[in-house]
């Protein structure tokens, strides 16, 4: 049968997730080739498959291009400050414990300005997923040098390159008690989409980085077109599973290295404030 | 994108198909269905979409193993798959 | 374990009787940061709220605090911080979208003297304004301002009262010498505390739309995981809560934000009168100076002077109809207040010119005494 006798019948079905998204607000912001929405869909295939009730699930986005995923997503979603979707996703979660809380972000919100925010969720272990689209700059602002930046990459305050080092995420997460972390490309997305719902279902501070293009800000001033920095994420990445953190610089001159690096367990925040405080 | 060996069982197993739709007014034309569709049924069309991007076209209809790479890695929500034998029950 | 509310005669700090305003008003989420002198605050609610089945958070910074309290307040708890200077001008970001997505929340601002790190230990009225415009933007917000333990105790409870009933930010305006003062406060029992929550949405969940007005200009609010699928953004939105980049957007949401405060002045807006009656001279004040207008009143009128007092008990929105009432019949007004013209420029403001306006100002660290007032008094108004 012909898509248009299908379309006729009626009987197209709707793209899988279209009862997880805004439809009435899509097409979204983000640019053409831009990896925030693959990794957005990701994370709505992975809340889906993870057979959680999809209404205690809440979204809470900062600011930015991929602070804007709290306004596609048909769940209760906040869209707060900059660098502040953590600790405000830190009350939903006391305020309800039953609350499944994903933080969606980018990198400059949730480790520039909000990096304080992220040592602390991670060290109190309180149970929320955070996914970080790490584009390498400030997107929403027109390609800012970020803290996650390559040495020497041309943003628009970095012109002769960045003389700054970035931070490598995993590390930091890991360094701050994260008991799951992971990255991954949103080439990789059904590895990804896997990890994300690893996260969701995992109680403690969850983490996962993923890396996507930036081909309208970061890859035209870096000499990279949107499938120029899919290749690279096919061909300049390894998969190593729980590999040393401190080998996991972002760095695509050498190999990447993306994976599962940290799953263990921690009692969460909310078990041992009931456990310690609760018994007065 | 070409498998690098075939399975020894390959004549034995019994490949879905796939029917590909596609939402263009969505399409940003990115490529990236066209770029890693592992059978390379995606092609651009010549068709503008309403915010003038060519959204992809199905060219190898046939071909499809619904495998749903298009529909995961399309930022657009633009894209998806379904199995034949399902969409003609539908 | 000790119940929510404290039934009986008490003797103990402002800062205390603010926990104990809390926890008798519902409040079940404290996120906070150390910083004197609102510290007692935050030690109170930690020992107290996790027996009431509350959850008390100490966060890494101010900002986080606010954060965390307006996160709690959309998983439906009436929540609440407390913090001085420093601490508020950390928190404005936030407190604008808490305006902004009409979050109902409260926050103490117990003040001591600035600006920046200033005195610590040393109270202060200095942030009224900042209180009223801290956060960028236009808005409107409700804040408080009580002069006794006694009193922060029950203003605790019509903060968030009045939050719940606006869905806004509500301030309690408290400062270090009330803050650390210790007096008797009575809490009566349970039953005859009057507490309010946030009006509920009904109907359809599909149609449901986030900032539609009710009859007082106030829209329900539902929260996360009722199945409301609620957008909740510091962009301009629209009824939905959908962002809209439009000049009719700003101005519909402008108009509502500021709508449902402006248009219920009169259930926001408490004073109270001393001696007004026959006043000619009317010292206007809150808080602490409070107390030293109360004295004044009392021995200018012993040295035959007709001197009133009005007590600001809700600052913002200002209590303009009241002052443009009097400056019709008064000589004058003198605004008694620890900052050097604050509440005064609004006194003026009010008084469009009709009569002079004085203040009674201090830079901050200690009380003003009824003495410097009652010179003011003879100095601006001479006898005859």
């Amino acid at each position: 049968m012909s898509l248009t006798a299908l379309a006729k019948n009626g009987a197209v079905p709707d793209h899988p997730l279209e009862d997880l998204i805004r439809s009435d607000r899509i097409p979204h912001i983000w640019c053409p080739g831009c990896g925030i929405g693959t990794a957005f869909a990701a994370c709505l295939s992975a809340m889906k498959a993870s057979g959680i009730d999809l209404q205690t699930i809440c979204m809470v986005s900062g600011i930015g291009c991929s602070g804007r995923a709290a306004g596609y997503v048909k769940l209760d979603s906040f869209h707060t400050t900059h660098g502040r979707a953590i600790p405000f996703a830190t009350g939903l979660k006391l305020g309800n414990p039953k609350l499944n809380v994903v933080v969606f972000s980018g990198d400059g919100d949730l480790f520039a300005i909000g990096g304080n925010h992220f040592i602390h969720a991670a060290r109190r272990n309180i149970d929320l997923t955070v996914i970080c689209l790490n584009n390498l700059n400030y997107g929403m602002t027109g390609g800012q040098v970020a803290a996650t930046t390559p040495f020497l990459a041309r943003t628009t305050t970095t012109p002769a390159g960045n003389p700054e080092a970035p931070f490598n995420l995993p590390l930091l997460a890991w360094a701050a008690g994260a008991t799951y972390v992971a990255r991954w490309t949103i080439l990789h997305t059904r590895e990804l989409t896997e990890c994300i719902q690893k996260a969701m279902k995992k109680s403690g501070f969850s983490f996962v980085e993923v890396l996507g293009p930036c081909p309208v800000n970061y890859g035209r001033r870096n000499k990279e077109k949107s499938l120029q920095t899919l290749k690279l994420y096919q061909e300049q990445t390894i998969i190593r599973n729980n590999a040393d953190p401190t080998d996991l610089e972002v760095d695509f001159s050498k190999k990447v290295v993306l994976g599962e690096f940290v799953d263990k367990e921690r009692s969460t925040c909310i078990e041992n404030y009931d456990k310690t405080c609760r018994l007065m | 994108m070409d498998y690098w060996r075939k399975p020894l069982d390959a004549e034995e197993i019994n490949v879905s198909q796939g029917e590909v739709h596609i939402i263009e007014d969505r399409c940003k034309g990115c490529g990236y269905c066209i770029e890693f569709c592992p059978k390379d049924i995606l092609a651009f069309s010549i068709r503008f979409n309403k915010k003038g991007y060519h959204p992809p076209e199905v060219v190898g209809t046939e071909k499809c193993v619904n495998c749903h790479y298009c529909e995961i890695i399309c930022p657009e929500f633009a894209i998806y798959s379904v199995e034949i034998s399902t969409a003609k029950e539908g | 374990m000790k119940p929510a509310v404290l039934t009986g005669e008490h003797y103990m700090t402002g800062d205390e009787a603010c926990a104990e305003g809390a926890l008798a008003a519902g409040c079940l989420f404290f996120g906070g940061y150390p910083i004197t002198p609102a510290t007692e605050i935050a030690e109170h609610m930690s020992e107290r709220l996790p027996g009431v089945g509350g959850t008390f958070i100490q966060m890494e910074d101010e900002i986080a605090a606010i954060a965390s309290v307006l996160g709690a307040a959309w998983a439906g708890q009436k929540s609440m911080t407390a913090t001085s200077g420093p601490g508020f001008s950390l928190m404005m970001e936030n407190i604008g979208l808490a305006a902004c997505t009409e979050t109902p929340c409260v926050v103490v601002n117990v003040q001591r003297a600035g600006p920046s790190t200033g005195l610590p230990t040393m109270g202060a009225q200095g942030d009224m304004m900042q209180v009223r415009w801290g956060s960028h933007g236009d808005y409107e917000i409700i804040a408080l301002a009580p002069c006794s333990a006694q009193e922060i105790f029950y203003q605790t409870i019509t903060a968030f009262n009045l939050s719940e009933r606006y869905r806004t930010p509500v301030f309690v305006m408290t400062d270090e010498i009330i803050g650390h003062m210790s007096e008797k406060v009575i809490i009566p029992p349970a039953d005859q505390i009057k507490t309010e929550w946030r009006p509920k949405p009904q109907g359809r969940k599909d149609r449901f739309l986030l900032y539609k007005p009710g009859p007082n200009g106030v829209a329900p609010m539902p929260a996360a995981g009722e199945g409301y699928n609620v957008h909740v953004t510091g962009l301009t939105h629209d009824e939905k809560g959908y962002p809209v980049m439009s000049v009719e957007a700003q101005h519909q949401m402008m108009t509502r934000i500021k709508r449902k405060i402006l248009g219920n002045l009169d259930d926001i807006i408490m004073t109270e009168s001393h001696q007004l009656e026959d006043a000619e001279i009317v010292l206007v004040s809150y808080g602490i100076s409070a107390r030293t207008c109360l004295a004044a009143t009392q021995q200018a009128r012993g040295m035959g002077l007709k001197v009133g007092f009005l007590r600001l008990i809700t600052i913002w929105p200002f209590a303009e109809a009241q002052i443009q009432a009097l400056a019709q019949r008064v000589k004058g007004f003198v605004t008694v207040e620890i900052n050097l013209g604050q509440i005064h420029l609004e006194v003026m403001r009010s008084a469009m010119g009709k009569v002079p306006c004085h203040l009674v100002g201090h830079h901050g660290g200690t009380i003003i005494s009824p003495d410097q007032v009652l010179a003011k008094i003879k100095e601006a108004f001479p006898c005859p």
